[in-house]
């Protein structure tokens, strides 16, 4: 593997996901480090899940724990929007399950729990036979056991993940305060993303040094991101963290003079069409507020109106809340009632957008997980890049562009909230 | 005189999974909580000296007095 190309994640990536022995042989090396926790301290990984939290100082807290521990990967890929951990199980699932040992074996588990969406059989069964094939190797290492929750969006926030490997619930725990050890009974879990576990494969393999060899210094390595919406196939690609967004765009085929980007996922952020010189990575974003998150681009051409593709994304996340906590029960309808009241410019739409604004204070960060705070700074986003849009419709000056039938942040079906699964 | 000094503060917590917005403590501890539209508490990030002992012993009422034992006083370091 060389150190300073592309594609790193995705070599050797083909239809078909790679057996043990091929994926032996695609990611042979000879220089093996010495010490794991070191090399990922050195490494600079941050997670890939959406917090982007360093996922070394994320495996010390748990290896300082004691007695029976776990590792969970996490595949849930609750974002409608993100579609790389999926490519990442159905090419590499071996790569995935390499950086799952190499973690259990930092913190000291004797545990990996591998989650992945039932409603997704094509990569289940991609798992199934990965697992099956590690455990005919050898008996060493950790036992791995494929577990299949509901999905949901927030079944994939750790804490409504190991809530339900402890309990069969798919719903958010409270956490008095942060960082918090969640558990399984009484054994610590680490919680990573499978595409954060994939990229501990390869640093488990080639080390730090050649980790940092592509991306920025604060952002190091490579990352997997799935760009939709006015894109001529929706596609995940693997990029260089800190590689200008004009550049991704181009090389996904998308439109390249965009209105906006949304990034992150649907708990992210707008990002202005102007910006798109922008580095993809946190250090430069950041300066506008915005994050990779979850890998998610969105492209919204300027033919389309940014009030109802946020109406229509908050209307679904306000329907996946897992209806725990007031303020996220009834804060987030309350949101889409006035966006879906901005957004048809009917009924009062200038009280409704006073509303709004005072809504969106009285939410943020009142509920157990983040679920009503990713809501918020989307809403937050949406009303400064698409600023002037939503002062006509405030004033019942609903643009052409709301009237079109083609939008472009996909949402699934809308389900009734007696046919949502949270076991 | 008999009264107990003790240093630090204290934040009022709400666990918003168990609160079901009886609003109890909006009548008990005014001085940190605040109600919003739907009746769920909106409580004051800012930390209280313990030495404020009116609402400290606000806060104590509020925590008795939930019906959902949703609300812990808790100790903040500064």
């Amino acid at each position: 593997m060389q150190r300073n190309a592309l594609p790193r994640l995705m070599h050797a990536a083909s239809t078909r996901p790679l057996s043990l022995a091929q994926h032996e042989e695609v990611f042979a090396t000879t220089q093996r480090p010495a010490s794991l926790i070191d090399e990922l301290d050195a490494s600079g990984l941050t997670g890939r899940g959406g917090a982007g939290f360093p996922t070394a100082i994320k495996a010390r807290l748990i290896r300082e724990q004691r007695g029976h521990k776990f590792v969970v990967v996490n595949a849930m890929e609750g974002e409608p929007a993100s579609h790389k951990d999926q490519t990442m199980l159905s090419t590499h699932p071996q790569l995935v399950l390499d950086g799952a040992e190499y973690l259990a074996s930092i913190i000291g588990a004797k545990d990996v729990a591998v989650c992945v969406a039932r409603d997704n059989p094509t990569i289940v069964n991609h798992m199934e036979r990965a697992i099956h094939e590690r455990s005919r190797r050898s008996l060493r290492g950790p036992k791995l056991e494929l577990h299949t929750p509901p999905w949901r969006y927030v079944a994939g926030e750790e804490s409504a993940l190991v809530h339900w490997l402890d309990d069969n619930e798919s719903l958010p725990q409270f956490r008095v305060s942060r960082p918090h050890v969640l558990r399984i009974g009484h054994a610590p879990v680490l919680v990573d993303n499978a595409e954060t576990c994939a990229n501990v494969g390869l640093i488990g393999r080639f080390g730090a040094e050649w980790y940092r060899g592509l991306g920025t210094s604060k952002s190091p390595g490579s990352a997997l991101v799935s760009v939709t919406g006015a894109v001529r196939h929706p596609i995940v690609l693997e990029v260089s963290l800190g590689t200008p967004l004009r550049e991704i765009l181009a090389s996904a085929e998308a439109d390249t003079n965009p209105q906006a980007v949304l990034l992150g996922g649907y708990g992210g952020s707008w990002l202005a069409g102007e910006h798109l010189d922008l580095g993809y990575c946190n250090e430069e974003l950041g300066l506008h507020g915005v994050v990779t998150g979850a890998g998610v681009i969105v492209v919204l051409p300027r033919n389309a109106c940014g009030v109802v593709e946020t109406w229509r994304v908050v209307r679904w996340m306000a329907n996946e809340s897992a209806r725990q906590c007031g303020p996220c029960a009834f804060g987030l309808p309350a949101l889409g009632e006035d966006l879906k009241h901005l957004s048809t410019a009917s009924r009062d739409p200038l009280g409704a957008f006073k509303r709004l604004e005072e809504r969106l204070g009285e939410i943020d960060g009142r509920g157990a997980c983040r679920h009503p705070d990713g809501v918020v700074r989307f809403v937050r986003s949406a009303l400064s890049v698409f600023e002037h849009d939503f002062n006509n419709h405030a004033h019942a000056h609903a643009c052409a562009a709301s009237r079109a039938t083609t939008h472009y942040a996909s949402v699934p079906h809308l389900e009734r909230e007696e046919e949502l699964v949270w076991e | 005189m008999g009264v107990r000094r003790r240093s630090g503060s204290f934040i009022l917590q709400v666990n918003p999974i168990l609160c079901d917005g009886f609003g109890h403590c909006g009548e008990l501890a005014p001085e940190l909580v605040t109600m919003d539209e739907w009746g769920y508490p909106i409580i004051t990030a800012e930390p209280t000296p313990y030495n404020d002992a009116r609402v400290h012993e606000s806060a104590r009422y509020a925590e008795r007095g939930c019906p959902r034992q949703a609300l812990r006083i808790r100790r903040v370091s500064d």
